[in-house]
Order: C-alpha cells, then sequence, then structure tokens
C-alpha cells in the first residue's frame, strides 16, 4: 500500500522534481559544516600557530611524605611558547567575489556561510512544525471523525473558527509577548497558529471513509477501533497526511521567516529568516546590497516550490480529473 | 434562512474567541511579560503604568473573571486602553488614522488579484494541456512561494533604488498640499509597489483555486452533453463552467482572505505605508501592547466579517445553499 503510493509519487514528474530540490537542501543542512567556508558569525579568520616552545629548567620545589621505601617529588617547569597569530578580515559590505561566493554583510560576515547554516535552523524548524502541526491535526480529526458526536461538533466548531481568524496577527501577538527566544517557542507558535487547515481537510476524509462499506463491515464484524483507525483508515488517508504534512512544513518555513524577519524571532541564531531580518536593518536594501537579501528568499521559494510540486503531484495522483489526458 | 443564521452565529462566536483569545494571551504567557515591561520603563507617566497594569491584571485585588466582565464591556464601549507609543492618545484614535490606507491598500488589491487571478485561472483550466497554461501555473506557484514582504523588498531595490522610477514608501508625497488632483495622483503613486506586491504575490492562490473548481467541472457530464449538442464554446466556457466554479472559488477566497490580510500587513511593513500593518510593527518595537491587541482584533474582526460577507454571496449565488439550507 505504502509502497504503491511511493511508486505513483515518484514517477509523478512534479513530485520528482519537489523531491530532488527538498533532498538538495535536507543534503546542505546535514553537510553544513563541511560546505561552509566560514564561521556565520565570523568577520575575520584567526589562525593561531605554535612557532617555537623553549622549557625553562626543572626546579625541584618540594619533597614530600619521603620515607625509606617511598619518593615524592613535585617538579615545575617554565615553558615559553611563542604564537603567530594571523587576522585576516573579511571586506565590509563586498559584492560576491571568488572568496564569498554571497558576498559579505555590513560588518563582514560571509553570506553564503550564513545561507548554508541557516539552511539546517530553517529547515528544521519547518520539518518539525509541520509533522507536529500534521500529528495534531491529525489526531483532532480522527478523534472529532471517528468518533462523532459532540465531541466532534466542539472540534468542528473550533476548527471553523480558528480557520477564519487571521493566523498572522495572532502568531504575530503571541511571539511578542514570550519572553524565551528560542527555536522551541517558535515551533509551538507556529504549530498552534496552522492546525485549522489540516485539521479540517483530514476530517472530512475520516468522515468520509467512515462511511464506506469495508469500515462498516470491520465495525459490524466487531474489529477494535485501534484497528479500524490505524490499519484500515490511515493508509486510506497517505496522501492526504502527506499533502497535510508539505502544506504545513511550507508554512511554518514562511511563518518562521515572517517572525525573524520583523524580530520577534531569535535573532542571534542564524537562519535565513534571520538573515533577512539583519539585511533589513542594517538598510541593505538602499546601500543596494542585492547580495545579502535575494539569496535567502530565493531559497525560501525554491523550497516552498518543492513542497507545492509534491502537493500539485498528490492532488493529481488523488484526484484523476486534473492528470492531463 | 438556517445558513443564514449559521453563518451569524459562527460570526458572533468568532468575533467573541478572538476578543476572549486577545484577554487571556498576555495573561497566559509564561515569564510574566507584563512586569517584565514594566520593569524595564522608566520615565513614563505614573497614569501610563497604572493603565498597562489594569491592562494586564497586575497587583489587582480583582478576580480574573472579573476584570474579563469589564474587559468585555471596555470592548463594547470600542474603549481599547490607551496607547504607551504614543500616550496619552486613546488605540481607537490611533488606530482611526491607519484604517482608511489599509483597507484602500489592502482591500483594493485583494480584489482586484482575486479577480485577475481568476479569469487567468479559468484561461489556463480551458487549455490546460498548452505549455502557456503548464508554464503560468508554474510560473505562479514559483512566485507564491517568496515570501511576501520579500518581494516587497526585490519591488523596493528595482522600481525605487536601481530605477528610481517610484517613491520608495509612505503613502503620499509629503512636499505637496493634501488636496485636488497632484495629491490624488501621489496617493496613486505611492500605492502601486505596495499594491503589486500584494496582487502579485496572492494572485497565484486564486489562479490555482480557480484552475483546480474549473477543471473539476470541465469533467462533468453536462459539459460533454453541452459539448456533444454543438453549443459555442465561449458559451460553454463562460456560461457553463466558469460560473459553476465561480462558487468553490469564492468559498476559497473567503477562506484564504486571512492569509492575504497578513501579506498585506508585512507589505506595509516593508514600505512603510502608514496603515494597520505598520502600526502593528511600530507597536512591536515599542512594547505598545494595547495598539498591538487592539490591531488584532480589528484584524479579526474585518477578516471575520469580510468572511461573512463572502458566505452571505455564496448563499444569494448558489440555489443549493439558498434553498437546501446545506
Amino acid at each position: 500500500m505504502l509502497g504503491d503510493v511511493f511508486k505513483l509519487f515518484i514517477e509523478n514528474k512534479k513530485a520528482a522534481l519537489g523531491l530532488c530540490i527538498l533532498l538538495f537542501f535536507i543534503t546542505v543542512a546535514i553537510l553544513a559544516p563541511v560546505i561552509a567556508p566560514y564561521d556565520p558569525k565570523a568577520n575575520k579568520i584567526e589562525t593561531i600557530e605554535v612557532i617555537e616552545t623553549e622549557r625553562g629548567r626543572n626546579i625541584t620545589v618540594e619533597r614530600e611524605n619521603s620515607d625509606e621505601f617511598n619518593e615524592k617529588r613535585i617538579y615545575s617547569q617554565t615553558v615559553t611558547t611563542t604564537y603567530e597569530k594571523n587576522t585576516k578580515k573579511f571586506p565590509l559590505n563586498s559584492p560576491p567575489t571568488s572568496e564569498h561566493f554571497f558576498g559579505t554583510a555590513h560588518s563582514g560576515q560571509d553570506l553564503f556561510s550564513q545561507v548554508i547554516w541557516g539552511t539546517r535552523i530553517t529547515l528544521m524548524v519547518g520539518l518539525v512544525t509541520g509533522l507536529f502541526t500534521t500529528i495534531l491535526a491529525l489526531t483532532l480529526a480522527l478523534v472529532s471523525g471517528y468518533f462523532g458526536g459532540i465531541v466532534d461538533d466542539i472540534i468542528s466548531l473550533f476548527t471553523n473558527v480558528f480557520l477564519v481568524i487571521p493566523s498572522l496577527p495572532l502568531m504575530i501577538v503571541i511571539a511578542a509577548y514570550i519572553t524565551v527566544k528560542g527555536v522551541f517557542p517558535i515551533v509551538l507558535i507556529l504549530a498552534l497558529t496552522s492546525w485549522p487547515w489540516p485539521t479540517r481537510l483530514l476530517r472530512s476524509q475520516v468522515v468520509s471513509l467512515k462511511n464506506r462499506d469495508f469500515i462498516r463491515v470491520s465495525k459490524s464484524l466487531g474489529e477494535k477501533h485501534s484497528y479500524i483507525i490505524f490499519r484500515e483508515m490511515l493508509p486510506n488517508m497517505i496522501s492526504l497526511v502527506m499533502a497535510s504534512f508539505f502544506q504545513s512544513t511550507m508554512g511554518a518555513i514562511m511563518g518562521e521567516a515572517t517572525l525573524e524577519f520583523i524580530g520577534l524571532g531569535n535573532v542571534s541564531i542564524v537562519s535565513w529568516g534571520t538573515v533577512l531580518y539583519w539585511a533589513q536593518t542594517n538598510g541593505a536594501l538602499l546601500s543596494g546590497a542585492w547580495w545579502w537579501f535575494l539569496p535567502p528568499g530565493i531559497c525560501i521559494a525554491l523550497i516552498g516550490t518543492s513542497f507545492a510540486l509534491m502537493n500539485f503531484a498528490i492532488d493529481e495522483i488523488s484526484n484523476p480529473k486534473l492528470r492531463k489526458r | 434562512m438556517k445558513y443564514f443564521a449559521r453563518k451569524i452565529g459562527l460570526l458572533l462566536f468568532a468575533l467573541f474567541v478572538a476578543v476572549t483569545l486577545n484577554f487571556f494571551i498576555p495573561r497566559m504567557m509564561p515569564g510574566d511579560p507584563a512586569s517584565d515591561l514594566i520593569d524595564k520603563m522608566q520615565g513614563v507617566p505614573p497614569e501610563a503604568l497604572e493603565s498597562i497594569k489594569v491592562a494586564f491584571g497586575i497587583n489587582t485585588e480583582d478576580p480574573i473573571i472579573n476584570q474579563y466582565g469589564k474587559y468585555l464591556l471596555n470592548i463594547l464601549k470600542g474603549d481599547f486602553g490607551i496607547s504607551l507609543s504614543r500616550f496619552p492618545t486613546p488605540v481607537s484614535d490611533v488606530l482611526k488614522v491607519a484604517i482608511p490606507w489599509t483597507l484602500g491598500l489592502i482591500g483594493l488589491s485583494t480584489i482586484i488579484s482575486f479577480l485577475i487571478g481568476t479569469v487567468i485561472g479559468i484561461g489556463c483550466a480551458w487549455n490546460r494541456n498548452k505549455s502557456a497554461a503548464t508554464f503560468t501555473v508554474g510560473f505562479f506557484i514559483f512566485i507564491r512561494s517568496f515570501p511576501y514582504f520579500w518581494l516587497g523588498l526585490l519591488f523596493i531595490y528595482l522600481f525605487a533604488f536601481k530605477m528610481p522610477v517610484l517613491p520608495i514608501g509612505g503613502s503620499y508625497s509629503p512636499y505637496i498640499p493634501k488636496e485636488g488632483l497632484d495629491y490624488f495622483i501621489s496617493v496613486i503613486k505611492h500605492a502601486i509597489l505596495p499594491a503589486s506586491t500584494i496582487i502579485i504575490s496572492s494572485m497565484g492562490a486564486w489562479i490555482l483555486t480557480m484552475r483546480n473548481n474549473m477543471i473539476n467541472v470541465l469533467a462533468e457530464d453536462y459539459i460533454t452533453v453541452a459539448l456533444a449538442k454543438g453549443l459555442p464554446l465561449k458559451r460553454i466556457k463562460g456560461l457553463y463552467a466558469a460560473k459553476n466554479a465561480m462558487l468553490p472559488s469564492i468559498t476559497g477566497f473567503a477562506m484564504s482572505l486571512g492569509f492575504v490580510v497578513g501579506g498585506g500587513l508585512l507589505t506595509e511593513m516593508v514600505f512603510g505605508y502608514p496603515g494597520v500593518g505598520l502600526m502593528l510593527f511600530q507597536a512591536i518595537q515599542a512594547k505598545d501592547y494595547a495598539l498591538m491587541q487592539a490591531i488584532f482584533l480589528f484584524i479579526s474582526a474585518a477578516v471575520l466579517i469580510a468572511n461573512f460577507i463572502a458566505d452571505v454571496a455564496i448563499m444569494l449565488l448558489d440555489p443549493r445553499v439558498r434553498d437546501g439550507g446545506k
């Protein structure tokens, strides 16, 4: 079942392209320490080399606990080491060169290294939030769709309400109150404001599955709820769950970049959003430093496109009308 | 009528939830941000401090339920407290100045974008096997993946910095009198870049929704029959397919409105356009929580009401909803 879905998925050209882009960025994130030429926060390289080490004379300082058989002496020795420290300052606000592929920032940081390292945080926040949101939405959808009744009414009501309350202002208000600036609060804020869409989508699927014959048969045969939910319903929802995951992840990456851009994230970490934040704060735009804000935005768009393509492919696979004829 | 009553009920309940969230968010946050804020404030008039304490429920003997009651009452009276960054102006007065700009910019751009997007979507669905349609859809998927604020930055860079043909920010030129044709032209000129940002980045959503709805409709039997009967293609495209595909598109419009408005707010921030979005940005930076929360309420109310209008439009347009109470 899963294998079939995966095969269909890979055979779709859009999905394959989307997956390639995503895998590319995942590779970059994993290999960041290897790929990035410099420390993303440094504006110079310092190398320290030992030139010469000169040892002084040994001096006996004291003799302790000595008796006929044991002797213990403590020596100390002075060592003079000569170091050579080379500092190479990066050019300030420099356009792309062969040493700095994406140029440097206002105060000299290498922007290529920042974008590479930024991939890590951005992707991690996106994927973790996407996963978290999808699990939350799936749980709510299953509970409300499968069991129905008053619980369903309540969950559906709140889903519909939070669906229409604009999420960005809500996100901003919550983020503005959070005093602990870290990655985790951001994940939490993003997940708490983005669950309604996937919940609604998944719930309608649960409801439609619940009324299919094979589920009814299982129910009348007295199968356990857990068996019906996990073995019979979930496998049939894979494509929609995947779509929710892609959409949530994409939304999370956008949301993270937005919060960080307006300064509500943790500005001391290196992610695509914070690169844009610093670019804006230091007036990159009006000093003509296009290299500062162009790459992070393009990366975000590429990731977004990759998820959109995969989503599109899932739509096509599950809705044959959309396929080319 | 049942449909109408349900939608009104949902609108009121959603407004209530937004208002309630607004009350509880500052009180539920870990780390007591309000006390933190007060500790940091020096040289603030004591009345201002007092109003903040009341707003956050610090050092009051009042049980929370009483505070909540008073808060609700104040909201109903239109009293949102006093802006800290523009002390002692009431928040509602501060907001009043910004609202028209936002309604004009975001409201108009959204409608324009929806109309153009829908037309392009119809075209893309009708010609879906042509490469131009595939290219258009692909192009807008890519454009849609850029953050709004980033497209705004790009536009500023290209059209206000590299080729300075349009103003870089603001909503009108401060050097001319605020009246007459010149003022009008200046307002339009200042709106072009932010409006284009909103239109171009939100259009993709409408194109995709309309395209998918339209393709679904085109697969219906009655379209096949109409084709078989040899009805003029133009008639089938417009009257048979597009008209029916519009309905779910309007629902989609209502659903995505919150997202678009969010993007619009960011656009205002980037362009320094003196609407609610820029005000929200300034409120965040000045830690003017009263103003920030009033803005949240205003935006939520605006989106909820726009949603309600879309729902009513659906009711008027779709006989299935109108008669079936579905």
